[in-house]
């Protein structure tokens, strides 16, 4: 986990939608100049149907993929891809003003294991993660689909899953005074929807993970369901609410946020690997 | 006359022309008559009608040859009768090859007026083909502009029209270049547009010409002719311009079929010969989708285009390989069987990989190739399509028919390639525990039958566990469909193991579950399981006929896979089976079982005899539990049917041997008797039906009148009822255990 954090600041505090991703076909590192002029010149075609575009020229919107190589969790992972989407204003056409407005990443951390038996003619980038509109996730997307034959689906995060971010990002220590971890829940089976908020302070949620954590740098399901039992004991004794009953739906800690619907946001850079590692392993489970 | 020898090379017609054609030669060959003359002097000396047609087909078209100046059709005579004789000809028959020549360029040359070019270019339907060398000559007319503009475009309608007729196409590709400048005019635009798409090849496709045809954009707007020309300029050249086309357009060409597409049709129907078919026009649109919905949960499969990423892989590789892009076969292209066979070695798979599915002879091809990534990524595709899209599986999808037509394909994919998908198998693995067993429920069944061979853990887990639980609460009907679907099962194995039997030399693989013993193994618990859920079935559902029927249509298959598919496994029905079928209420039932035992018998004398011969070493032999099962079963067959001995006889221990003190108790008179093939309840209606037709006086039903003489009376009929089953049993079982029934087999 000796990433640049100046190189991979601009992943963070953003929110980027999940999908998973089956192995690219014939994807190759060499191409990703042609890629950005074919993408682009797909872009402009398809939001001006029946309009040829010749690819190369200079169009209203620029795209650039590149390589993020330092986004990787071990020596076989192929390094994480980058599409931007920069809109060039029609004024300044010269002038290098240019405004990104849609990102997306393709990465792989530590998928290794999974990814050893496919042949070479695939590349494994098992998990993409997008901020921006959706109808440029639609395009681009799209345009993936149809050049490397692969799928792509959201990634939901059971509540399971975030039962087990919640306590693996406790464990975790952060420099600077943290900011309190919040659990939302949902309440089924209401005509209105009903949101819990609850919110621990770091320390005190650190101190009760640190009495249930047996060995230190390993977790196990055991352990999260004894820790997040007596977080709706300590509600209970309070409120008289049943929080096992509701639906969890959202974890924030300082170290990244989750929410089951598939978004995630990175709050610290040094946590950053970490936390893909898991979305990684949940994106090859969803597309095993 | 000079140019008519000129190119007179006559290219071989196409069959069904030929009397047109030797006649024409013949009269050439017959010394150079005067056609002016011909007409005035020797009126018709043939009074055959073709013949005649003939001759004055040949005089028009020399009198059009030799036209030199300017002749007004109103006050020539002899004009109007020649422009009717070609026309006439033209309609009715069509023109031989070596007409288009003459006609073409006294069109195009501008020596009449507009109405008789017009007349002629309209009149010039092929009978066969039209030599190339006519339409080269045409197009240097067309440069030098002496025809007007309504002439040009009458021609440009009618290269299109007839474009596959033409016999040969090298020269007019050459042509490319001057066809291409003609874009420039407005009204031929669309025409050009047309002929351009029928012509282009991949190296036409180069950066000056997609910028005119840009710039013509950029004059004219977006007109579905130039989108239809870039689009094919797209497809060659991915890499140099792209478009998407909107989803709703159908025509992209005007109609330009003018008045001969009918003629053509009419002669093609009545010379019932077959022409070229036209090109159909092939561009990359989509399906049209019924509804919106997000773009990567879209249930549909994908339309077949170019792998445009491979082109720029071997770009950018600097490949210099024969068979790379330049040479490389758009899939878009593909719509015969022919064209395949022609392309098959620098044919490409289509992009996305989903959408051979929809295209038989692109799965022709995968049937040929042994690509691993081909498999993988249509696996991977399938996958994902599949557990996004199953309806049981996903809360809120609602896409119910489409999900069931999705199911479909893939079952007639597996079907085509004869081989299971293994997507589709853990996507049976995973959703058969969760499924309801009424949604899409043939499809799945169907797809079941296609599981490929695996380790029975897995398959009892996975298959046999939840497909037990839906079985043995849901109807009859659902039971009968899926021991259907098992028996498919157990078939598509022993076919794979006869397949891969035959290729047994070049074996790569031979993991644990190919091998003979675990085939054996897998195919033994299937047997098994199928015996087992078919005994619980009887019981649940108190023997119905219809049930019966498909357990006993699974034993056909059972008993016969020794002689059919070369497996080395016999397993008897159980006793749950065997009881139920023998004592049923309907004689098919009982027909059916008289078979499978017939064919048991076959099969497990084929396999004494070869354990005997020992010519081969024998892997597998048959266990002495099978021959003692199937003797204890004939006996208790041969003792209900033929010799009334079954109730003292029977030793299976689930048989029907009963005391005698117990069987007078039911009262029952002729208990001994009461299962021969007399009194059997499933045969008694024969009996009666036999007994009206020997005696048809007597009306008390005395069945113990047939004996002796009358009972080999009764075998033939029942014989000739369509008992096969029966007559194969007794005739091959019965005499000799009626001697010796104990020490069978």
């Amino acid at each position: 986990e000796n990433t640049d954090p100046q190189r991979i600041a601009f992943l963070l505090r953003k929110q980027w939608t999940l999908y998973s991703v089956t192995p690219l076909y014939r994807f190759s590192n060499a191409h990703l100049k042609n890629y950005s002029r074919l993408l682009s010149a797909f872009i402009a075609a398809e939001r001006q149907k029946g309009w040829a575009v010749e690819v190369g020229v200079e169009l209203d919107i620029k795209v650039a993929v590149s390589s993020l190589p330092d986004l990787k969790g071990s020596d076989q992972d192929h390094a994480a891809i980058l599409v931007e989407l920069f809109s060039r204003s029609p004024a300044s056409q010269k002038t290098s003003e240019e405004k990104l407005i849609w990102s997306g990443w393709f990465c792989c951390v530590c998928g290794d294991d999974f990814f050893e038996n496919v042949p070479e003619d695939f590349t494994c980038l098992p998990l993409f993660l997008t901020n921006g509109a959706e109808s440029y996730t639609a395009i681009v997307g799209s345009w993936f689909q149809k050049t490397f034959d692969c799928c792509f689906h959201r990634l939901a995060i059971s509540p399971l899953n975030l039962s087990w971010m919640a306590a693996m990002w406790t464990g975790c220590k952060v420099d600077k005074t943290a900011s309190a971890m919040e659990l939302i829940f949902s309440v089924p089976g209401l005509l209105q929807p009903l949101d819990i908020s609850y919110a621990i302070h770091p320390e005190d949620a650190k101190a009760l993970w640190d009495t249930v954590q047996k060995t230190p740098g390993e977790i196990t399901q055991e352990e999260v369901d004894i820790f997040m039992d007596c977080l709706y004991s300590h509600f209970h004794r309070h409120f008289k609410i049943r929080l096992s009953a509701a639906k969890l739906v959202k974890v924030s800690t300082a170290i990244a946020s989750a929410h089951c619907d598939g978004i995630i946001k990175f709050l610290q850079s040094q946590y950053l690997i970490g936390v893909l590692k898991l979305l990684t392993e949940l994106a090859i489970s969803q597309i095993q | 006359m000079q140019r008519r020898q000129s190119s007179k090379t006559p290219k071989q017609p196409l069959q069904g022309h030929h009397k047109n054609q030797t006649d024409l030669s013949a009269w050439r060959k017959g010394g150079r008559i005067d056609p002016e003359k011909s007409v005035q002097n020797h009126p018709t000396p043939n009074s055959q009608k073709n013949d005649r047609q003939q001759d004055s087909l040949e005089q028009a078209l020399c009198y059009f040859e030799k036209v030199q100046d300017r002749v007004s059709l109103k006050k020539n005579s002899v004009l109007q009768k020649h422009l009717a004789t070609v026309e006439s000809i033209a309609l009715q028959r069509g023109l031989p090859p070596e007409g288009f020549d003459v006609l073409l360029n006294v069109a195009l040359s501008g020596k009449f007026a507009d109405t008789v070019n017009t007349c002629l270019l309209k009149s010039l339907v092929p009978a066969s083909v039209i030599p190339e060398s006519s339409i080269i000559s045409s197009v240097s007319w067309l440069c030098v502009g002496k025809c007007s503009s309504n002439i040009q475009l009458l021609f440009l309608k009618w290269l299109i029209t007839v474009f596959d007729f033409i016999d040969h196409k090298e020269q007019i590709h050459a042509l490319y270049g001057f066809f291409f400048s003609f874009l420039q005019d407005e009204k031929m635009c669309p025409y050009v547009c047309h002929l351009l798409y029928l012509l282009t090849r991949k190296e036409n496709v180069r950066p000056f010409r997609i910028r005119r045809l840009l710039d013509l954009q950029a004059k004219m707007g977006m007109q579905s002719h130039l989108q239809a020309l870039l689009s094919l300029y797209k497809l060659f050249c991915p890499e140099l311009v792209t478009i998407t086309l909107p989803g709703k357009m159908k025509t992209y060409f005007k109609n330009s079929e003018g008045p001969w597409k009918a003629a053509i049709n009419a002669i093609r129907q009545r010379s019932q010969g077959n022409s070229p078919l036209s090109q159909p026009l092939f561009l990359g649109t989509a399906q049209p989708q019924s509804r919106k919905r997000k773009w990567n949960t879209q249930l549909f499969i994908p339309a077949s285009s170019t792998n445009r990423n491979n082109l720029e892989q071997d770009r950018g590789k600097n490949h210099v390989d024969l068979y790379s892009t330049n040479k490389s076969f758009p899939v878009e292209q593909l719509q015969t069987f022919p064209q395949l066979l022609e392309n098959i070695h620098h044919l490409e798979f289509p992009s996305q990989m989903g959408s051979v599915l929809t295209n038989p002879l692109l799965l022709h091809y995968m049937n040929c190739i042994k690509d691993e990534s081909v498999y993988l990524r249509l696996n991977y595709w399938m996958g994902q399509t599949l557990q996004e899209e199953c309806t049981w599986c996903v809360a809120d999808n609602q896409y119910e028919d489409e999900f069931k037509e999705f199911l479909e394909t893939v079952y007639k994919t597996e079907c085509f390639l004869q081989e299971g998908f293994s997507s589709c198998e853990e996507f049976l693995y995973k959703s058969l525990p969760l499924w309801d067993g009424f949604c899409c429920r043939s499809q799945i069944l169907r797809l079941v039958s296609w599981i490929p061979l695996g380790s029975f853990s897995e398959m009892k887990s996975h298959l046999y566990d939840p497909l037990a639980q839906l079985f043995f609460t849901s109807s009859l009907y659902f039971k009968c469909s899926v021991l259907e679907s098992l028996k498919e099962l157990l078939q598509n194995w022993l076919n794979w193991h006869v397949i891969h039997l035959d290729s047994a030399s070049d074996s790569q693989v031979c993991s644990l579950n190919t091998t003979l013993s675990g085939l054996v193994n897998v195919v033994a618990e299937l047997i098994q399981f199928v015996g087992w859920i078919s005994t619980v079935a009887l019981r649940l559902e108190n023997n119905p006929t219809f049930l019966l029927y498909f357990i006993l249509d699974f034993y056909e298959t059972v008993c016969d896979m020794y002689l059919r598919y070369s497996l080395p496994l016999l397993i008897m029905p159980p006793a749950g089976v065997f009881y139920p079928a023998l004592l049923s209420m309907d004689s098919v039932s009982l027909n059916q079982l008289c078979y499978i035992m017939y064919r048991y018998r076959t099969n497990l004398v084929a396999a004494k005899e070869n354990e005997q011969s020992k010519k081969k070493i024998l892997q597998f032999k048959f266990s002495s539990q099978t021959y003692q099962e199937y003797n204890q079963y004939i006996i208790a067959m041969v003792g209900c049917l033929w010799t009334s001995t079954a109730f003292q006889k029977d030793i299976h221990p689930q048989g029907l041997r009963m005391d005698e003190e117990l069987l007078k108790k039911t009262a029952v008179q002729e208990f001994k008797t009461s299962f021969n093939i007399v009194y059997h309840p499933a045969m008694m209606g024969y009996a009666v039906l036999f007994l009206q037709q020997a005696w048809p006086d007597d009306t008390t039903f005395n069945f113990s009148l047939i004996k002796g003489k009358k009972w080999n009376w009764y075998l033939e009929y029942l014989y000739a009822q369509g008992l096969k089953g029966l007559k194969l049993f007794i005739e091959s079982s019965i005499n000799r255990v009626s001697q010796a029934s104990h020490s069978k087999a």
